[in-house]
């Protein structure tokens, strides 16, 4: 096992950049982070569409939400690859066809996280913004939105581990991401199969990890300064 | 030649390529859905007994395939692990339906991990002195689990369950990469051979789209017929 990964770690990490495209554990990074920050502000806006009070609004987003989270991510991607560049007429390349399916599906799952932060929000923030005189939408952004997003955090963080793994899909579209480029060495290896998915899933197993103790280490902070949504009757202390 | 053309979804050799790959992914679900509860109740068994080996061991279990992509599972359990078991048994193997075997063995022990999170919680919800009792009155560990503990559990853990079982509905059709003939596959070949892709994938999306709304009809329907009691 300490031979493949002597022979091959450059590799696994970067693929053949700079003497070709960048690939591997850095183009997974990559791609997670650009999903989930691209997907953020469509979540929020699909989120708020949720909760919103206009029913020509809220039905059709819910519905829109219903659908992407019941196909698989796998079919998304399919649409993304063979249906987008016939209707749009552009042909994408594999990283950004996979951008897409993920920024997709990455924000039917954050419109849930959203719409779940701001229900999980007490009442009367929204009736006491509104009473104070604000607007629907001065109210959201103003008073309901940040605390929401602050109780979010911790979903947000595990949403990106989801994310990490779905990457590993754009192996079917023959992107060179990390899975991919596990598989090409098994067959330039040929006899260690084992020990190299081994040495994969390691990869994922470091990533995801680390992130998700962070995730877990977030909110439990958050509940002892009282700001989880979890805990809908904390209100803040006032010192006396 | 039309813009969407029914006849291909409805008879002939097209229709029965999705048809069999629908019901190959139901039947994917089936077996790692049975192979998954229990291994599932074990591994939250293990987390909350009261030896810290066990303890260690069920988290062990929960992390480690919790935090790895289900790719990454099927490609070790089809391209690795029959390579580490002896000739023998090699030998049979790959003369029966490995990729099959390989996909449901990854899928069941994948959800069992997330499925025994959710059996956890459903048992930490249930107030302590409840299994106080229960010990209380002669019952082993073993004994206050399955007469007292568990059949409370179950009504708050059955929604969560429900919906892994929708994430494993969706998650079989990732066993496409292994080769299995499933309906991701198989809307895949009828693609290539047709070159109607949009009506193959069509098809695929609606099979998936109905049963994940049975799904989660299913779920609505358990959320109303026996809600959360309040101690």
């Amino acid at each position: 096992m300490l031979e493949i990964i002597n022979d091959y770690w450059v590799y696994f990490l970067i693929g053949q950049y700079p003497n070709g495209p960048l690939g591997e554990l850095v183009l997974t990074l990559l791609l997670a982070s650009c999903g989930l920050v691209l997907a953020l502000p469509l979540g929020i806006v699909l989120g708020l569409a949720r909760v919103s009070p206009w029913r020509w609004l809220r039905w059709p987003v819910t519905g829109l939400v219903f659908v992407v989270r019941g196909l698989p991510l796998l079919m998304v991607i399919f649409w993304a690859y063979f249906f987008l560049p016939s209707v749009t007429g552009v042909k994408t390349d594999q990283f950004t066809t996979m951008l897409i399916a993920l920024v997709i599906f990455d924000a039917a799952y954050l419109a849930e996280i959203v719409r779940a932060g701001i229900q999980g929000l007490p009442r009367g923030q929204m009736e006491t913004a509104r009473a104070l005189g604000l607007g629907y939408g001065r109210a959201m952004r103003l008073v309901v939105l940040p605390q929401a997003l602050r109780s979010m955090l911790p979903s947000l963080v595990n949403q990106f581990v989801s994310t990490i793994k779905e990457t590993s899909l754009g192996y079917i579209i023959g992107l060179a991401e990390v899975s991919f480029i596990a598989t090409q060495i098994n067959t330039q290896v040929f006899t260690k199969p084992a020990q190299i998915y081994l040495i994969l899933g390691g990869t994922y197993f470091i990533l995801c990890f680390g992130l998700s103790r962070f995730a877990y280490w977030l909110e439990r902070r958050l509940a002892r300064r009282g700001m989880s949504a979890a805990d809908p009757i904390s209100v803040p202390k006032v010192s006396a | 030649m039309p813009l969407f053309d029914y006849s291909l979804l409805l008879t002939g050799k097209y229709h029965d390529m999705l048809v069999a790959g629908l019901l190959l992914s139901l039947q994917l679900l089936a077996a790692s859905l049975v192979l998954a509860l229990p291994i599932a109740l074990v591994v939250a068994l293990l987390r909350l007994s009261p030896l810290a080996p066990l303890r260690w061991l069920g988290f062990a279990y929960v992390e480690a395939i919790r935090n790895i992509p289900l790719l990454a599972h099927m490609l070790f359990w089809y391209f690795g692990a029959p390579e580490l078991l002896p000739e023998g048994i090699k030998q049979w193997l790959y003369a029966g339906h490995i990729e099959a075997y390989s996909a449901i063995i990854a899928l069941a022990l994948y959800t069992a991990a997330f499925m025994a999170e959710d059996i956890r919680s459903g048992i930490r919800a249930i107030p302590t002195v409840q299994f106080e009792a229960g010990r209380a009155l002669g019952f082993g560990f073993l004994g206050t689990m399955r007469r007292v503990i568990l059949p409370q559990a179950l009504r708050v853990t059955v929604p969560p369950l429900i919906s892994q079982t929708l994430s494993l509905w969706k998650n079989t059709s990732i066993a496409t990469v292994i080769g299995v003939a499933e309906l991701m596959y198989q809307a895949g070949q009828v693609e290539s051979a047709t070159f109607r892709s949009f009506e193959s994938f069509a098809f695929a999306s609606a099979a998936y789209l109905t049963v994940s709304l049975a799904i989660t009809g299913l779920a609505t329907w358990y959320h109303h017929r026996f809600p959360v009691r309040t101690i």
